[in-house]
């Protein structure tokens, strides 16, 4: 018989359910009937004769559920276990919310990791071959990871025998001249095979052909796909139209693809040739390399042949070239190399933490299914099979998991668009391929493969301990097996670890948010609150003179500084709070010199910047507004230069002299430190000059208000175009959003932010776990308990009972945290700022939190303990 | 009284293949059969006589009826298909060999 219409016949059978089951009740009852009829011919009083027809016929529940079997679907059997399920866990909402909530978290912590593990390191790079690419460096005593010169460029692209080709590449700002204004754009510059070396086709128009990076041939660009979108509407007419960069015509060739990112230029939106920095100087370093590495030929080959060209070219150009190396390193290294560690080691954490919570909730389905033994065995007496039985419990783990998966990956997908929004923008930028996150393909097997480990995990549970001897026992509430305290000193361990990990999580969460707050408020040397910022950038060509420059920073601040609500203006050539940089050599006029370098930070600053900032003067004067080439010229330095060149001297009334030159300038004031580095970085020595002094065409401006300064924001970028429509205007921000948004802000927070939900999801299941297994060890006492309370004892005396089993675990787990904590802070004191690595608040009040959530835990499973009637305890036996 | 013997497994489906050759039979009816024709040395548990009706009806080996007893009752009569009769006669020379074999060890021995 074919399997179809076997299977037709079983959906009759479906259908017409109802009259299936008359039919087989009258047909057995008919045999029921006939059978005790014979037995009353046989001379059987009546009740006998029903019972011995009985007997005959066996267990008609069993036969009619074999007769269903038979005639049955699969599903039908999984649909009635799937709504038995069901039914269970509504009769025990808290325990479905408890397994269901860790499996959630489990999950989703996972899977949001693993999304962006995914991104950034499995994801194939969208170049071809993209393991055979490799960046070059010149590597400087300095450090590996230095430009190369255009002429070392062209040589190394010639003398070489490893690669297919060659190229460079430079990140470049340039400003961008519009119909209504300049404003900055970014993009990069290359040389001409650059595209063609990573196998990147523009999806409209053409590359770059070969030689258009040469001196005099016409400018040519290529549009990324976000630029082409935002600037010209997508639309395909746009080749052969001219963008102004740099006050230069260049003319659109085409686009690159939507999902081309080269992250080492990143954010970029305009590629142009290198033609306009080809030069002959070896010393002008300005261009990394990428190369194709020809088939055939190994990573190390390649790098061996480079370096012997570098080596010969130093030994060709000593002036220029002595100690400069070649260094070269996979393109994958140099885009994801930084972040490959981290997510690692974030996989591995949510992975443990996973791991735990499926054991956990493991945990709390034995509790479960300990305290449904007597269901079970009646059950079985009943004729359910073993099969039968573990697969209902098969599918009340499947109910749990398969919830747990769909609420895990839900809260996976708004995780991981969450965690990339907090992301600040300027670093999403460096991170393109993180653009490509999101809950694709391999995500979800991930999510499938770990829902169905889980899945297993939790079936094999309680089947095991569902054997046929147990399910006797149940009946009579005999003796424990030897699993239950196997299972015991197992949970225990479990716990113990649990608690640790969850201490050392939570006093690193402590100590890396108390360092975030003191970063947030580190002395800065200035008051961050009321000041707006706003970068200017004008064109070189139209303010030639120190005079027109000069003209325009007076127009600005007298302008900003009429604007309502404005107390002053200033104007620094680099705002305080940035990498540091930007810095001279100088000479002490009157100290000896030992041929010792010493360099300092400058900035160019206006006279107006200081007050404005609100920074401290410690000795003599600020600068005045007129004082300009006319007069002689001047330095302040800050506290940190004074301490460090002028031990037990008075600075101010000395002179200085700058870079090579002879020219003196005095010393006329020291100010309090203003932190021109990071927040976390130790204040470093600066000088500041007048701006009128030596005029610039680039740089920021500070106003101070009295009202909100986020509002001013919008009226200071409309004053610059007033001015001058030519003039760029970006980076409007505020001083508070200057120091939130920086790269030691944003470091310390989102450390403490991870540890932070690391340590909460860790101490959920330290708690959760200690529950299970204070629980499961209650159940298992009952009798115990019961005898104990029989012979007398009291019900306090049941609760320390528990207690004490309880606060023995959590106890060990505290104590071993504060030994794992106080090694695993020492570790982490680079992270740290402000606070010390052994801080004792913060042990003694994780400790704290810590015991009462255990004393939480625990004082349920005792409650029940207490709440145990003795009588019916023993009765049970 | 002979003593009675378990069934070999598998082969309840044969037997009542085998009995419904002669005539079309109710449920009781076969039971009533194979403890006759086997003069009582094997015996089923006879409600399991139920589900291996079910599986042979999907099997479509047997055919059901619902027709009235001598006595006047309604009783579900099974009857043998001809896809039936080739699957007994499938079972019966496998049944055959099997036996053959079996002896022939035992002689042997």
């Amino acid at each position: 018989m074919s399997l179809a219409s076997r299977k037709l016949r079983k959906l009759m059978v479906l259908v017409r359910r109802e009259q299936f089951n008359r039919e087989l009740e009258e047909e057995m009852s008919f045999h029921r009937e006939e059978a005790e009829k014979e037995f009353l011919a046989d001379g059987m009083k009546a009740e006998d004769a029903r019972h011995a027809a009985n007997r005959r016929f066996g267990n008609d529940a069993q036969l009619r559920d074999q007769a269903h079997e038979t005639v049955g679907f699969w599903f039908e059997g999984a649909l009635q276990d799937f709504r038995f399920a069901l039914r269970q866990l509504r009769k025990n909402p808290g325990f479905a919310a408890t397994a269901i909530l860790i499996l959630t978290l489990g999950i989703g912590a996972s899977v949001a990791i693993f999304g962006f593990v995914d991104a950034a390191l499995i994801k194939p790079l969208p170049y071809k071959n993209p393991n055979r690419l490799v960046v070059l460096f010149e590597s400087i005593p300095l450090g590996p990871r230095f430009h190369l010169s255009y002429p070392d460029y062209v040589d190394w692209k010639r003398e070489n025998k490893v690669f297919q080709s060659l190229d460079v590449y430079a990140p470049y700002g340039f400003m961008r001249s519009t119909s209504t204004g300049t404003e900055q754009a970014v993009g990069a510059r290359v040389s001409d095979g650059f595209f063609r070396t990573l196998g990147v086709v523009p999806v409209l128009g053409r590359d770059f052909r070969q030689g258009e990076d040469q001196k005099n041939s016409p400018r040519a660009v290529l549009l990324s796909y976000s630029a082409w979108l935002r600037h010209y509407g997508g639309r395909k007419d746009i080749l052969g139209q001219t963008v102004i960069l740099d006050g230069k015509p260049n003319t659109i060739i085409g686009v690159l693809p939507r999902d081309f990112h080269f992250a080492p230029a990143e954010p970029a939106d305009y590629w142009t040739t290198l033609q306009d920095f080809i030069s002959d100087c070896r010393g002008c370093h300005g261009f990394f390399g990428v190369a194709r590495l020809k088939d055939g030929i190994s990573f190390n080959a390649a790098f061996a042949n480079i370096k012997g060209i570098a080596d010969q070219l130093a030994r060709q150009y000593p002036d220029s070239n002595r100690d400069q190396k070649a260094f070269m390193l996979p393109m994958s290294e140099v885009i994801v190399g930084d972040i490959r560690p981290v997510l690692l080691v974030l996989l591995s954490g949510v992975a443990l933490l996973l791991l735990i919570a499926t054991v956990n909730v493991a945990s709390l389905l034995l509790v479960r299914s300990e305290s449904r033994r007597r269901e079970i065995a009646v059950r079985g007496a009943l004729g359910a099979s073993r099969m039968r039985l573990i697969r209902q419990f098969v599918t009340e783990g499947l109910v749990l998991v398969a919830t747990g998966s769909v609420l895990g990956l839900t809260a996976a997908y708004w995780g991981m668009h969450l965690f990339a929004h907090y992301i600040p923008k300027d670093m999403m930028a460096t991170m393109p391929y993180l653009q490509g996150l999101g809950l694709n393909a391999r995500v979800l097997l991930f999510a499938f493969a770990i829902s169905a480990m889980a899945a297993v995990l939790f079936s094999l549970t309680p089947a095991l301990q569902l054997s046929w001897a147990e399910m006797r026992e149940g009946l009579t509430e005999g003796g424990r097996g030897h699993a239950s305290t196997m299972w015991r000193r197992f949970g225990s361990n479990l716990v113990v670890i649990e608690l640790t990990t969850a201490m050392v999580l939570l006093v690193g969460a402590g100590l890396l948010g108390q360092s975030f707050y003191r970063l947030l408020h580190v002395d800065i040397g200035l008051q961050s609150d009321h000041l707006a910022m706003l970068t200017v950038g004008a064109q070189p060509n139209t303010y030639q003179k120190d005079e027109q420059r000069i003209a325009l920073e007076r127009q600005m601040i007298s302008r900003i500084s009429a604007l309502p609500g404005v107390k002053s203006a200033g104007l620094s050539t680099t705002l305080p709070i940035g990498d540091g940089d930007g810095t001279t050599g100088f000479q002490i006029v009157g100290h000896p010199s030992h041929g010792e370098h010493m360099e300092v930070a400058i900035r160019k600053v206006s006279s107006g910047y200081f007050s404005t900032l609100q920074a401290q003067l410690l000795r003599g004067r600020y600068f005045a507004e007129d004082e300009d080439k006319s007069k002689p010229e001047v330095v302040i330095i800050n506290e940190a230069m004074a301490t460090q060149y002028f031990r037990g001297e008075n600075p101010v009334g000395m002179a200085i002299s700058l870079g090579d030159g002879d020219q003196h300038v005095e010393i006329v004031g020291v100010v309090k430190d203003l932190q021109e580095g990071q927040l976390d970085a130790a204040s470093r020595s600066a000088m500041y000059v007048p701006y009128n002094q030596g005029p610039a065409t680039f740089f920021s401006l500070v106003v101070r208000t009295s009202q909100d300064e986020r509002s001013i924001l919008p009226a200071l970028t409309s004053i610059i175009h007033q001015i001058d429509p030519t003039i760029a205007a970006f980076g409007a921000a505020t001083m508070q959003e200057r120091i939130h948004d920086s790269p030691s802000a944003y470091l310390h927070r989102s450390a403490a932010w991870l540890t932070g939900g690391f340590a909460a999801l860790a101490l959920l299941l330290g708690v959760v776990g200690l529950y299970g297994v204070i629980a499961y060890s209650v159940s298992q006492r009952t009798r115990e308990i019961g005898v104990r309370m029989a012979l007398g004892a009291q019900r306090g005396s049941v609760y320390r009972l528990v207690m004490w089993e309880a606060g023995r675990l959590t106890v060990i787990g505290i104590g071993g945290g504060v030994v794992v904590s106080l090694a695993v802070t020492m570790l982490m004191r680079k992270l740290l700022f402000g606070v010390r690595a052994w801080d004792a608040p913060t042990l003694i009040g994780v400790s704290v939190v810590l015991a009462v959530a255990a004393l939480l835990a625990s004082y349920l499973p005792a409650r029940r303990a207490a709440a145990v009637n003795p009588v019916e305890a023993l009765r049970a036996e | 009284m002979p003593k009675k013997s378990e069934l070999l497994p598998g082969t309840l489906d044969m037997l009542i293949l085998k009995t419904l050759t002669r005539a079309p039979l109710h449920g009781y009816g076969i039971a009533q059969s194979i403890k006759r024709l086997s003069e009582d040395v094997l015996t089923v548990e006879e409600g399991s006589l139920y589900p291996a009706l079910q599986r042979l009806l999907l099997q479509g080996w047997v055919k059901a009826e619902w027709k009235k007893t001598e006595t006047n009752r309604r009783a579900r009569y099974y009857t043998l298909t001809p896809e039936g009769r080739k699957q007994l006669g499938e079972e019966l020379s496998q049944f055959e060999v099997m036996i053959a074999a079996i002896g022939r060890v035992l002689q042997d021995a």
